[in-house]
């Protein structure tokens, strides 16, 4: 990953002045910053009454993007690492709660763990060979691994085939029962927030400067003493649990589950909100989040162009602007 | 149907099958060599070239028929058509990046597939086309097994285009060139090669075997539509890197032994068709995890 001299890498992107200019300076201080969360998470507590219902499931679909997007992030713009398959991990939480639940009558909040155990393994399995390839194998090998999981849950009699799992039970919380659409609104909202704050919190942690040293120099990382190859897979080990977790809340929330929800296209959508946003930038990969979702809902009346005006913008976003459209700043 | 009836007949689809692949593997394979770069938008220009070659057939069809001579001069037209449309890719997309951070250059590799995926899709509505020339459905006997002259065509065409790749690369100035650029890039700078001119041949030859492959593919099976390109480019890479990525024979050799695995693969028992597909992906993760050179590759550092 090392950049050559005068290449356009994401350090020159970020020397040059932002046309966010504006917006730099209303972030500038750490004050300003937590009265910035502070008035978005307001805004998003009360959302759900001002708005109505049809928006409100449109924002749960953005948090419960965000909150992958977020998990893909770690992987791909902590670590470096390309992963084409992301909705497989997201399928194995959503599988795990589904057949536990409706099959086994497990409780939701006892599949959560099991959910995350078999997203963690299936990390392990895949990504233990496969990180010590070349970073474009990686990419081919996720996806092709994406792929595996798809067609496996659609040949399968235990997930359902090709119509998947219907009449997965929603869960009580404390004697709350979470049915409403709004009640999953705040419970994504919970999540994205802990996404968050597990997100900062690894970036800032040695874990995180190891994955931003091998993500910039991956020979002198290893010089310096960081096992790699260990660093890599508790990076994908990580993002495939966020995954799950996400997984597992979309299966209560639609209570019913299908292999389309967790095709290839799903995979580039969730790697898309990453890009879009700014890899590696946590409120960026939010925005992303929130583009990608309802981004489409704007440009609803161009019927099936919306998806070619996303895919040039990413490819205008890659060209010209590589770091994504959050403005890069601080220590990162 | 005995067992040796079987297997013959598994062996022809298989050889079929193993032609499309190899055709599109020496696309990924030649563009690797040149610049380093994984070309994931090298199925959707075989999609893309499926289309043209729809295109032209439809054009063209009132005046030359929609049988052999129609499909023959379609081939051709949208192997060139399709063979510009890779350097005009190259140069928007893929040429500014060259030098970046290759996570970077996949993301937008990434990017260019989406763009001709939903191009397509929004020209079409993704609408499935009937592709239908009127090829006819005879063909000899060899034995108990049926080869028609349709799978006769396929493989002679393919193997054409093969030799003719081959013989470009190892007797021509550019394929020489080509040779030089893939070893050292700056040093054949140095020794007053055009570069660009190189990777833009490179393109232009592997787009035109994919577009060869798709017309065929869609007179073959029949039906084109805008995803058509995603399995293919998924497993013609498996083909290039079973055989060695970077390595034009290897990408030939794989081509045909993914196509045969496929095609014996699906008769073992417990792997039925509908696990083809994890099949060959699982032939692809055990290859890269115990050879990632492939079987003519040869090892390479990793590019810093």
């Amino acid at each position: 990953m090392a950049l050559e001299p005068g290449s356009p890498g994401p350090q020159a992107v970020e020397a040059r002045p932002s046309a966010w200019g504006g917006l730099t300076v209303l972030l500038d201080t750490p004050a300003k910053r937590v009265v910035a969360i502070v008035a978005i998470l307001l805004v998003m507590a009360v959302a759900p009454q001002i708005f109505g219902a049809y928006i409100t499931v449109i924002l749960t679909n953005a948090l419960l993007y965000a909150i992958l997007a977020l998990g893909l992030n770690i992987v791909v713009g902590y670590a470096g690492l390309l992963d084409l398959g992301y909705a497989a991990f997201f399928a194995v939480g959503a599988y795990s709660v589904g057949i536990l639940t409706t099959e086994f009558g497990w409780n939701f909040w006892a599949t959560l763990p099991v959910a995350v155990v078999a997203a963690a393994v299936a990390g392990v399995v895949i990504g233990g060979p496969t990180l010590r390839l070349r970073s474009d194998y990686l990419a081919i090998v996720t996806l092709g691994f994406g792929e595996i999981v798809r067609i496996t849950a659609r040949n399968l009699q235990i997930t359902g085939a090709a119509s998947g799992i219907s009449g997965i039970d929603q869960p009580w919380l404390y004697g709350w029962h979470i049915v409403s659409q709004s009640d999953f609104y705040y419970v994504f909202l919970a999540l994205a927030v802990v996404a968050v704050l597990v997100s900062v919190r690894l970036a800032n942690s040695r874990l995180g400067r190891a994955w931003l040293y091998v993500r910039h120099d991956e020979d002198a990382a290893e010089a310096m003493g960081i096992d790699r190859v260990r660093v890599k897979l508790a990076a994908y080990v990580i993002g495939a649990i966020y995954g799950s977790i996400g997984g597992a809340f979309f299966a209560v929330n639609l209570t019913a589950i299908s292999p389309q929800s967790f095709s290839f296209q799903q995979s580039t959508l969730f790697l898309m909100a990453v890009i879009l946003g700014g890899m590696g930038k946590i409120p960026g990969v939010i925005l992303g989040a929130f583009v990608v979702v309802l981004g489409p809902e704007f440009l609803r009346d161009l019927g099936s162009f919306r998806y070619l005006v996303f895919a040039v913008g990413l490819l205008l976003i890659m060209l010209f602007r590589p770091g994504g459209i959050w403005p890069a700043g601080g220590r990162r | 149907m005995t067992l040796v009836t079987l297997l013959a007949q598994q062996l022809v689809n298989g050889l079929v099958l193993g032609s499309f692949y190899a055709l599109v593997a020496l696309g990924y394979t030649m563009v690797f060599g040149v610049v380093k770069l994984l070309n994931f938008a090298h199925g959707d220009v075989y999609m893309v070239g499926a289309f043209a070659g729809f295109v032209v057939l439809s054009l063209i069809g009132g005046m030359v028929g929609t049988s052999w001579l129609g499909v023959g001069l379609s081939i051709l037209l949208s192997m060139i058509a399709v063979g510009f449309l890779g350097v005009v890719i190259e140069r928007i997309a893929y040429a500014p990046m060259l030098r970046a951070p290759r996570l970077s250059i996949l993301i937008t590799a990434l990017a260019v597939s989406l763009v001709l995926q939903n191009s397509v899709l929004s020209l079409t509505q993704g609408q499935v086309f009937a592709f239908s020339p009127k090829l006819g459905f005879a063909g000899i006997n060899i034995g108990a097994v049926f080869i028609n002259y349709k799978q006769v065509a396929l493989a002679v065409v393919a193997a054409l285009l093969m030799i003719g790749l081959e013989l470009f690369v190892s007797r021509t100035q550019y394929g020489r060139a080509m040779r030089a650029v893939s070893v050292d890039r700056d040093m054949s700078e140095l020794m007053g090669i055009d570069v660009n001119r190189v990777i833009a041949v490179t393109f232009f030859a592997g787009s035109a075997l994919a577009a060869a492959a798709g017309t065929m593919a869609g007179a073959y099976y029949g039906s084109i539509w805008y995803f058509m390109g995603f399995l293919i480019g998924l497993k013609a890479f498996t083909a290039a890197v079973i055989g060695g990525i970077g390595s034009i024979p290897g990408a030939m050799l794989g081509g045909l032994v993914l196509g045969l695995l496929e095609s014996f693969g699906t008769t073992l028992p417990g792997i039925g068709s509908e696990w083809k597909d994890v099949f060959s992906f699982t032939v692809l993760i055990l290859v890269l995890v115990f050879k990632p050179t492939g079987l003519l590759g040869k090892s390479e550092q990793e590019r810093m």
